[in-house]
């Protein structure tokens, strides 16, 4: 199973593949490239990826979300170049009720952003680049992002 | 019975040196210059000693004081011990979703 990709994410794709007669619910995350980060304007973004540690990190969060929770999971990350409002991270979970798809489907976002080797450069309005760094305090993410 | 690898290989010189090839991502390979580089280390050094003898590259003073890493695509602290065939990457923080 491959979890990142290059190409435009299918939600419906993600939903085929938990879609069964025992499910009930469907739960659907869409993280979506927006047009501001830190009172910055961005442009567009790359995200780049530790490839083979990140499809095997994406399984395992699969397998953990899938032993946790009565639930199927589908998962799909894009790597590359994106355009503000492009998909970039798409989850459905299927359940047998609404809970555990909801409850699944959020853990999974959160553990994904602390585990799965990704990094996102943002290109921003004013010509600046900056790798994104979730960790940095508000503030140090712009000294980081000095001209290129 | 067949042989172990230890008996087919024992009349050679046993092997004392490492070299674990070391990855680099996004801001930490533009600091390094490189998105891989090799390290020369002793046998069963540990990770800790790794990132002591990776931090001696030129541009490598400018990574933070702590840094996650992976050893063979799983998170491992500085004293997991390295072996022959292991491969390490260094992480910059993630930034995906």
């Amino acid at each position: 199973m491959a979890y990142l990709t290059q190409d435009v994410i299918s939600l419906d794709a993600l939903v085929a593949q938990v879609t069964h007669a025992e499910v009930g619910g469907i739960a659907t995350f869409l993280g979506v490239v927006r047009d501001h980060h830190e009172g910055r304007s961005v442009r567009r973004l790359e995200y780049s990826a530790y490839p083979a540690m990140a499809e095997a990190e994406c399984g395992r969060l699969v397998n953990e979300a899938e032993s946790r929770w009565p639930c199927r999971v589908a998962l799909a990350h894009r790597v590359g170049p994106l355009e503000i409002g492009d998909t970039a991270v798409a989850i459905a979970v299927g359940s047998a009720h609404r809970a555990e798809a909801f409850e699944a489907c959020r853990w999974i976002i959160e553990e994904l952003k602390h585990r799965v080797p990704i990094w996102k450069r943002e290109r921003y309005v004013d010509g600046t680049e900056a790798w994104v760094d979730p960790t940095a305090p508000p503030g140090i993410q712009a000294a980081l992002g000095a001209p290129q | 019975m067949r042989d172990t690898p230890a008996m087919t290989t024992s009349n050679r010189p046993p092997a004392t040196r490492l070299h674990i090839p070391v990855l680099l991502f996004a801001r930490y390979a533009e600091l390094l210059g490189t998105p891989r580089l090799e390290l020369e280390l002793p046998i069963g050094c540990t990770v800790g000693a790794a990132l002591a003898v990776l931090r001696e590259q030129a541009g490598a003073e400018a990574l933070p004081a702590q840094l996650l890493v992976a050893r063979n695509l799983e998170r491992v602290g500085l004293e997991a011990r390295l072996a022959l065939g292991d491969e390490l990457a260094i992480l910059p923080p993630m930034a995906g979703g």
